[in-house]
Formats: structure tokens, sequence, C-alpha cells
């Protein structure tokens, strides 16, 4: 039993499940744009927070608050729940498929075979869509891969209840009322004055703008501080964070100006398209940090991949972005 | 980024591909695949690194008698006793006293059989450790031993 669903390959999982689940229910939307509405660009720098035993760097907002955004924003009803029980998981998401629902999961990454194998770490806030059933496999809509795929039911069960941070409890989530006729200019407001309060008007110097100063700082003493080896390995985590697949380029920066060239269009208002090719551009630079940060990784380059010659590079970005979300926010 | 320029750096991602986002000629914004790129490789083998470290750690503690198989089937699933408690279900204490070679000498098969599952191999297979750790990526310092 298969649904007809149009699967779209995203950038990232989150927003890729969410725009592909509203074009399922008839509400034409990019993944642009639901990240853009669901309001996912972020930075938050919290070394007190450990991953794998490195802090924790995010360019994006927490797990799941991109299509709880959206769906808000709209005035859609979402179904969402979590189980205990792995076989009552699976009842449940076999009715929803019977019934003709394609189902967003939130799963760990660990335990999907088809998942490239130099990527399977244990990541719990993994996304996709199940769309179907044939015998034991299930048919597999996972945003961040070329086509759907099938997957044993053994290991998608592996992956609803995979354990550590973030569990994802068998969590499953789908649209239940999508009126017509949705107006998405008022959401992409509101989901860009929330991005830009949170870049710039954050209350704690870890978030933001502030954030990536604070981390310019703190980049800037760890060869003292750990010594070459693990500071290397604190600037190959932030890269991944920045670059792993599942970002579209610049830690989001790309994937929000294609946003912003989108809403530009929809508002009628041309200075966003303006504030797009800025951004833009700061995401170059990001991208620019990353390629540094990778040859200091490898020890090459020793003049202009210096610890503070990165943490200046950082402080630009910062730089840039306060005046590109200050005048956003005075724009909408 | 321009679309003519979203690097195609084949490593890690196998037969797939990731999105880029990236501007085409006309300056708008376009989905484009990539195969991959350096410095997002780079950190990804550097990650690889650290865990086959790991892993040889504990194959030679467990060669050399100071902790059980598990040791190494822990540190090759990248999990610590926290996280294999959680997947076993059992209290961390106990696992962390599994990873003792004489105690587990003594377990019995019903929780081999459940730390088994988890690892995804035979029960009867736990006891076989590699060599060398098998990764499912080529490291840097791999190559060079193979160059000489």
């Amino acid at each position: 039993m298969n649904i007809e669903f149009t699967h779209r390959q995203s950038a990232h999982c989150e927003s890729g499940v969410t725009a592909n689940l509203f074009l399922h229910h008839g509400i034409e939307m990019s993944e642009a744009m639901a990240f853009g509405i669901g309001a996912g660009l972020f930075f938050g720098y919290l070394p007190f927070v450990r991953i794998n035993g490195l802090p924790l760097v995010t360019f994006r907002s927490a797990p799941g608050s991109i299509f709880r955004r959206v769906a808000k924003r709209l005035g859609v009803e979402v179904v969402r729940q979590k189980f205990r029980d792995p076989d009552k998981s699976m009842t449940a998401l076999d009715r929803a498929l019977e019934q003709q629902i394609p189902v967003g999961l939130q799963t760990g990454v660990f335990w999907l075979p088809y998942f490239p194998p130099a990527l399977r770490f244990h990541f719990n806030a993994h996304n996709l869509v199940v769309c179907g059933r044939e015998g034991d496999n299930y048919r597999i809509s996972d945003p961040v891969i070329d086509e759907a795929v099938l997957c044993p039911r053994e290991d998608l069960l592996r992956a609803r209840f995979a354990k550590g941070a973030l569990a994802p409890k068998g969590a499953m989530y789908y649209l239940k009322d999508v009126p017509a006729g949705i107006d998405l200019r008022p959401a992409v407001k509101a989901g860009i004055r929330e991005v830009g309060r949170r870049m710039v008007k954050a209350p704690v110097p870890i978030i933001g703008v502030r954030g990536m100063r604070f981390l310019a700082r703190q980049l800037e003493g760890w060869p003292q501080k750990l010594g070459p080896k693990r500071a290397g390995q604190y600037l190959g985590h932030l890269i991944r964070m920045q670059e792993e697949i599942g970002t579209g380029g610049g830690g989001f920066r790309f994937i929000y100006a294609a946003f912003l060239q989108e809403a530009a269009e929809l508002l009628a208002q041309p200075r966003l398209a303006e504030f797009s090719r800025e951004l833009t551009d700061i995401g170059d630079q990001w991208r620019e940090f990353a390629l540094f940060a990778a040859r200091r990784c490898k020890g090459r380059g020793e003049e202009e991949t210096s610890y503070p010659r990165l943490a200046a590079m950082l402080r630009d970005c910062a730089d840039r972005e306060e005046k590109l979300f200050r005048g956003l926010l005075a724009e909408v | 980024m321009k679309s003519e320029d979203v690097p195609q750096d084949k490593a890690i991602l196998g037969q797939w591909h990731e999105i880029c986002y990236a501007l085409d000629q006309d300056g708008r914004y376009v989905l484009a695949p990539s195969v991959g790129w350096d410095p997002a490789n780079v950190a990804n083998l550097q990650a690889w690194e650290v865990i086959a470290e790991a892993v040889a750690e504990a194959i030679e503690a467990v060669r050399s008698g100071e902790a059980s198989p598990l040791a190494f089937h822990m540190a090759r699933c990248q999990m610590d006793a926290g996280l294999l408690a959680g997947y076993v279900q059992l209290a961390r204490w106990r696992v962390r006293r599994h990873l003792r070679p004489a105690v587990y000498a003594r377990l019995k098969p019903e929780l081999l059989e459940r730390y088994a599952r988890v690892f995804g191999v035979a029960a009867a297979e736990l006891d076989r450790i590699p060599e060398k750790p098998e990764l499912p990526v080529v490291l840097d310092n791999d190559e060079e031993d193979r160059n000489q």
C-alpha cells in the first residue's frame, strides 16, 4: 500500500518534511519558505552543553520547532504522538497509512540502513516521512536523500526508539485539518520578526550575534587552553555543525537568503531581495571560515588560518548579520 | 554561492547527494545537488579518527584482558556505558560491571542475547574481535600505511 506522495529532496530534514507534507495537503510551499515561516535560522554557542565531549554550537532552532511554528502560523491542526510501547507506535503508524495519511517521524540516524554510513552518528533529531508500506518494508521519503527508499520495519522501529540525547520516543506527527486558501504573508512576516529578534535582541549573550562574538572570543583561547590537537577537534566540530549534510551551505544562511528572495516577491517588498543578496555574501563568508578552519585542522596555511584570524572572520560575520537583522526588523 | 561553484568533492555520501542552495545566472536561488565539500569531508573524517582511536583502544583492552568484548562493540557502535545501558535496558552500573572480563564470562545467555541484538551481531559472534577497527570511511593515515 502506497500513498501518492511527492518526494522533493531538501537541504534540511525538518523544513523538507514540513514543506512536503503541506504540499501533499494542497499548500504549495518550498523548503526555504517552510524554513523561513518556521523561523529555523539561529545561532547559539552553549559550551556547557556537551555533544560527545564537544561544546554545542547550533545554526538552527530547536528540533521540532520549524514544523510546529509553520502549522501554528498557518492555523493548521497537527496530530502529534509519542509512545512508550514500540508495538503500539507501529500500529498507530500503520493505521494512519491505511487512511492514506503520510506521517512525519522523528528518528535517530544511527539505525537507518539507507543513510550514508559515514554520517551514521547518534543524532536523534532527524525527520522523515513514511508514505507507504510494502509487506515488512516501509516506503520512506527522507528529505535529505535523493529519492524515496524502502526501510525494513525492524530498522525503522530501532530508529524511532533511538536512545540518548533528544530521544524521539517514537514521535510521529501529521497534518489534520488544512483549510483551503491559506494566506502565507502574515506568517512570513511573523517568521522574519522572530528570527530578527532572536539574532539581535536575545537576552542572553550566547545566542544570536552576541553568541557569535562569544564563540570568537572562546575560539581564540582554544589552542592555549586545549592544546593543538583538541583545539583542532573543536574546530572540526564547528565545521560539521555548519556544513555537514542538512544546512544547504553556510550554516543555513543560503537557505534563509532563498527564503528572503521568495518573501520579497510574495510581499512585494523589493528591499527584502537586497537583504537576500547581503545574506548570500555573509553565507559566502561563513563558507570561507569553514574552508580556512579545515586547513587549520590539517595544519596548513599558518598565517591566514591562525586562531585570531578565524576569530576575526567570525566577528565580521557577526557585525554584518547584526546590521542585516536590524534592517530586517525595521522592514517588516 | 553561484550554482556553477557548488563543490563536487566526493568522499562520504556514497551514492547520495546533498542539496546546496546557490544562485543561478539570473541571481535566483536554485537547489543544487552536490556530492560533498572538502572542508566538510575533512571535519567528518576527523570525527571518525576519534571513533577509530576509541575502537583501537578498546580492542587493545580486550586483548590484554582488561575489558570484556562488550567494550569493543560499545566503542564500535559509538556508545558509552550510559547509552548502551539505555539500549539494553539495564542500569548503567550493571553495564559497567559487564565490561569486566570476569563478570562477562559468567553472564547468562539471555543477557548476552540482549547485548548481541543491540550490537547487531549473533550472540556467538560477540567474542570475535578484529585486529584493527573497521570503519565506513577511509582515513588518511590508513592510506599512508598502504603506501608504505
